[in-house]
């Protein structure tokens, strides 16, 4: 045999390879990025059940004759604002993520300040409505931080993907982008606390 | 061939022990157990009429309510500890997500029902708060451990009762195969392994090999109870559902 021959047979073996490598890396990849998208309806859901607890919440706090106006104010503004920030599930990219989570965060940050300001009015804390109200808002919560550890984790383990060997050569070719992630808050990592037992 | 081998175990031992909360976390009991006290605070009767119940209405309707106790949850709260321990013993089954987790920190002094993806609706976050205040934190006060656990756990009974029914062959799934894959993976790797050191006459560091992967063989939840006990975790998952309180 020829070294001419030998050579061809190299590079067709390395085509073959980096195809093969290729194909299954972009199944993999498809299926992560099912993956991701399925855990983001899981974030979406979580956070529109928040805002739909928050009519609620107004209404209770509506009932104390004379309540700050401007903290129920605040939730109901950054309620509307989080609304309407909607993100489309096929481009998921660092800016849209973080777009999404800082208008939620505005959100969670007025919450929690109507929640201190509740501190003020011991006779609405006492109502069994608010009672029911603080477990609903606190189990939202913790869905909203579970939901988002998943997608977080589907997301790291896309991104990986994306931007490993062999992949990373196809990945540009075939539109797969890096996708965004929750970062961390300054002392937002924890669900704001709704605990009023104390 | 045999470093090789090794390096296989290795990853898969590393594999497993990745997810960072998971090292926290109490291993699944074996044999599997619904109520599981690592403080020593029941009786072996009180453990055992707990079981029973829990076992009976696992029987019946494949929802598996499970109670454990720790003594702290260290630095985590106890809502990620409860969904971590949730979804790493996999309590519930796999399909309905119809497990429960009534998770007792003694020395926090703090309680947590962690509900399953598939019992949300059944049980609420504001009744899974009734539950706690009503049935368990009285008893707790009183430092009557197993009636709060005993009445708080009826309440959940009765709260998800109609909600799954047991499938057929279900109480027939006892003493049954369930051993993972990654189980069978390690049966084999220990074979060959054995078999490699049979070949060369020297078996006499295979002992300590042995028992290492014994260990995982555990952890893949392979359990064959008498047919009177608990049939496995399931693999159900879940999402942050439930309520907690302290007392």
């Amino acid at each position: 045999m020829s070294t001419r021959n030998i050579v061809l047979i190299v590079i067709g073996g390395l085509i073959l390879l980096l195809g093969g490598c290729g194909c299954s890396g972009y199944n993999g990849l498809v299926q992560m990025d099912q993956n991701v998208k399925g855990k983001w309806a899981n974030v979406e859901s979580d956070y529109q059940r928040r805002s739909d607890l928050i009519p609620n919440l107004v209404n209770t706090v509506k009932g104390a004759a004379d309540f700050e106006k401007s903290t129920l104010e605040a939730v109901v503004n950054a309620r509307a604002q989080a609304t309407q920030t909607k993100i489309d599930v096929t481009n998921l990219s660092p800016e849209k993520v973080a777009e999404f989570q800082k208008a939620q965060s505005q959100l969670s940050g007025a919450i929690g300040r109507l929640l201190v300001t509740m501190e003020k009015y011991p006779e609405l804390k006492a109502t069994d409505a608010f009672r029911d109200l603080q477990s609903q808002l606190e189990g939202t919560e913790n869905r909203i931080k579970v939901s988002r550890n998943d997608f977080n984790s589907a997301v790291q383990e896309y991104n990986t993907s994306v931007k490993k060997f062999p992949m990373v050569l196809f990945s540009g070719m075939f539109g797969f982008k890096e996708k965004g992630f929750f970062a961390a808050e300054a002392g937002a990592e924890k669900a704001p606390t709704v605990d009023f037992n104390k | 061939m045999i470093k090789r081998i090794l390096l296989l175990i290795l990853t898969i031992t590393f594999i497993s022990a990745n997810a960072q909360i998971e090292k926290e976390l109490p291993a699944k009991p074996v044999p599997a157990k619904l109520v599981v006290d690592y403080t020593n605070t029941l009786a072996p009767d009180q453990k055992e009429a707990l079981e029973r119940k829990l076992v009976a209405f696992d029987d019946s309707t494949s929802t598996q309510i499970a109670v454990v106790l720790v003594e702290t949850t260290g630095d985590r709260d106890i809502a990620d500890y409860a969904v971590a321990l949730g979804r790493a013993w996999g309590i519930g089954n796999k399909e309905f997500n119809n497990g429960i987790l009534l998770l007792v920190a003694k020395n926090d002094r703090k309680i947590w029902i962690a509900t399953g993806y598939g019992l949300e609706g059944a049980l609420p976050d504001i009744l899974a708060k009734r539950i706690i205040e009503n049935e368990i934190k009285p008893n707790f006060k009183g430092s009557d451990f197993y009636r709060g656990l005993d009445e708080g756990t009826d309440a959940i009974i009765s709260a998800t009762k109609g909600e799954y029914d047991a499938p057929d062959n279900y109480g027939r799934r006892k003493g049954g195969d369930k051993r993972s894959v990654p189980g069978i993976f390690i049966i084999l790797i220990v074979v060959i392994i054995l078999s490699i050191f049979r070949r060369r006459g020297g078996g006499g560091g295979a002992g300590g090999l042995l028992f290492f992967p014994m260990g995982g063989l555990g952890h893949g939840g392979g359990s064959s109870s008498g047919s009177s006990g608990f049939g496995g975790f399931g693999g159900g998952s879940f999402g942050g559902g439930g309520a907690g309180g302290d007392w």
